[in-house]
């Protein structure tokens, strides 16, 4: 594939927070058109990644590029034009608390264009029926499910029909069904939309049933790669710890500590 | 001991360094807050409108005590008639301007603070970056010009409160003459130097008041209890600040007339 066909490249990526380095060298490719799943263990660094390819931090070394144009050496006013063609869905939705399900998803319309309010009316009810939605759009926040609250902010994601959809932790803390609907949404949208999705997670089984491809992070940098096929069949221990979920292997599952018996038996000959 | 001394002296300065660079961000910004009148006025209504009761019952008693302690010390000089004097000036000089922000800021910059906390904590400022709208003109610009529109408005209704309190206790509960409350009033207020000054002071408090809010919400730490301590500091710096700033200027204000 020429690099035409790939939205986002992510090359040599270094990210270091208050001296310590997150991501110590990520190179990926996100080919147009797919969903692709960043995982890893929570605090690896993939939302920091997330929002290095949104412009919302700038990288320590290396570059994002998104529709071949390096984000990371954008101005202020660039970086906003090219926002308009990005839909973040935030972890827990982040809709806005003082405005109604209605209100949220026609924010970004108001905002961004000089439609005529009926028009902005149709459009977001369209955004709400795609989420099945439309006739919760008097609610306010506080009145929504976690899931509901998922939907209501993916439909406000895709308002704009965005070239780039990012998903932070979409299924973080949903019950099973919620969970199945939210992940055939973001599935069925991107190909309606003819869109591209990077969803970071850690639902492994969710993600192998509707992704594209995956990337997992370890340790800063990726550490394996693969279709979810390749995924399943992988045999390389970490991925297996990830998909098998063990608590134990190449991911610790004790924090670092000094060794056992010194701890113990030490003390107690002081 | 002299090295945390120095540590939190430095701390300090920075971040009153921080709070100027964001006080220029968000005039440079204000475009928005300012041309579309919608976002302003839900503003004005949540920082004015909301604040009403609390101003106009505290003006009230302020101007009833006011009245009682006047009527008892120009009592004692047998010139009580001079009560509406003393009531006027203190309020519309000193107590209107001064104690109308300590309540504003309590009531409102609190609100303030604690609401953009809160967005900021549950990412919804963050949200609404990646939307390609700026926080600090959507959000900071029109709660800070709400903040210092509605308090020269409210000191404004906080004196006149006080004033007809003076006069409820001093003429009508303790005798004193109604003409003689009235016109050594109107004797000896002057506009420019009385009214003017007060309005022009509760100017100031409700843009410091409102500044300090927004600074301390969209700076503060994005969990629970990074948005309770950035109200508690909302409160005390704005207090402080008020107190400070209203001995400057009345330093300034009425120099000329000592």
């Amino acid at each position: 594939m020429s690099d035409d066909n790939f939205l986002v490249t992510v090359e040599n990526l270094q990210f270091d927070y208050g001296g310590k380095p997150v991501l110590r060298g990520i190179n990926m490719r996100i080919p147009k058109g797919r969903v692709v799943a960043i995982m890893g263990g929570s605090g690896c660094g993939k939302t920091t990644l997330l929002r290095l390819i949104g412009g919302q931090l700038r990288p320590t070394a290396g570059s994002v590029r998104v529709a071949g144009e390096a984000i990371d050496e954008m101005r202020h006013a660039r970086l906003y034009a090219f926002r308009r063609r990005m839909g973040m869905l935030f972890q827990f939705g982040a809709l806005f608390t003082d405005l109604s399900v209605f209100d949220n998803v026609a924010f970004p319309l108001r905002e961004h264009t000089d439609l005529p309010e009926e028009m902005i009316r149709d459009l977001t009810l369209m955004k709400l029926q795609a989420v099945g939605l439309r006739g919760a759009r008097d609610l306010m926040p506080n009145a929504l499910s976690g899931g509901m609250a998922r939907r209501v902010a993916l439909a406000r994601a895709m308002a704009l029909d965005p070239a780039l959809i990012m998903y932070d932790e979409p299924f973080t803390g949903l019950d099973p069904i919620s969970l199945g609907v939210i992940g055939q949404l973001i599935r069925r949208l991107n190909d309606a939309s003819g869109a591209t999705s990077i969803m970071v997670t850690h639902d492994v089984q969710e993600s192998l049933q509707m992704v594209d491809y995956i990337y997992f992070i370890s340790e800063g940098r990726v550490a394996a790669e693969g279709a979810p096929e390749e995924v399943r069949a992988s045999a390389d221990p970490l991925v297996h710890q990830f998909v098998t979920a063990k608590a134990n292997g190449p991911v610790p599952y004790h924090f670092p500590a000094p060794d056992m018996a010194a701890d113990f038996l030490g003390a107690a000959h002081v | 001991m002299l090295r945390f001394l120095g540590e939190r002296a430095v701390n300090r300065v920075w971040r009153l360094g921080c709070a100027s660079r964001f006080f220029l961000a968000v005039l440079v910004k204000s475009g928005a807050a300012l041309s579309r009148f919608p976002l302003l006025l839900r503003e004005i209504w949540f920082a004015g409108v909301l604040s009403l009761l609390i101003i106009l019952v505290s003006g009230l008693f302020v101007g009833l005590v006011l009245g009682l302690q006047g009527y008892e010390i120009l009592q004692r000089y047998g010139s009580a008639q001079a009560l509406g004097t003393m009531v006027a000036l203190s309020l519309l000089r000193e107590l209107g301007p001064v104690v109308a922000a300590l309540l504003f800021a309590s009531r409102a910059g609190s609100a303030i603070a604690a609401e953009i906390g809160l967005m900021k904590a549950t990412e919804q400022l963050k949200a609404m970056d990646m939307m390609a709208v700026d926080p600090v003109a959507r959000v900071v610009a029109p709660r800070f010009w709400g903040g210092v529109l509605s308090m020269p408005i409210l000191a404004m209704l906080f004196s006149s409160m006080g004033i007809l309190g003076g006069w409820l206790i001093g003429v009508v509960f303790l005798g004193v003459d109604d003409g003689a409350f009235w016109s050594s009033m109107q004797a000896s207020v002057d506009f420019r130097y009385d009214v003017w000054n007060g309005v022009f002071k509760s100017v100031i408090f409700g843009a410091a008041v409102s500044l300090i809010a927004v600074f301390e919400g969209y700076d503060s730490e994005p969990t629970a209890e990074g948005v309770s301590r950035a109200i508690t500091r909302t409160v005390v710096t704005s207090a402080l600040a008020i107190l400070v700033l209203d001995f400057v200027l009345t330093s300034f204000m009425f120099r000329g007339m000592l």
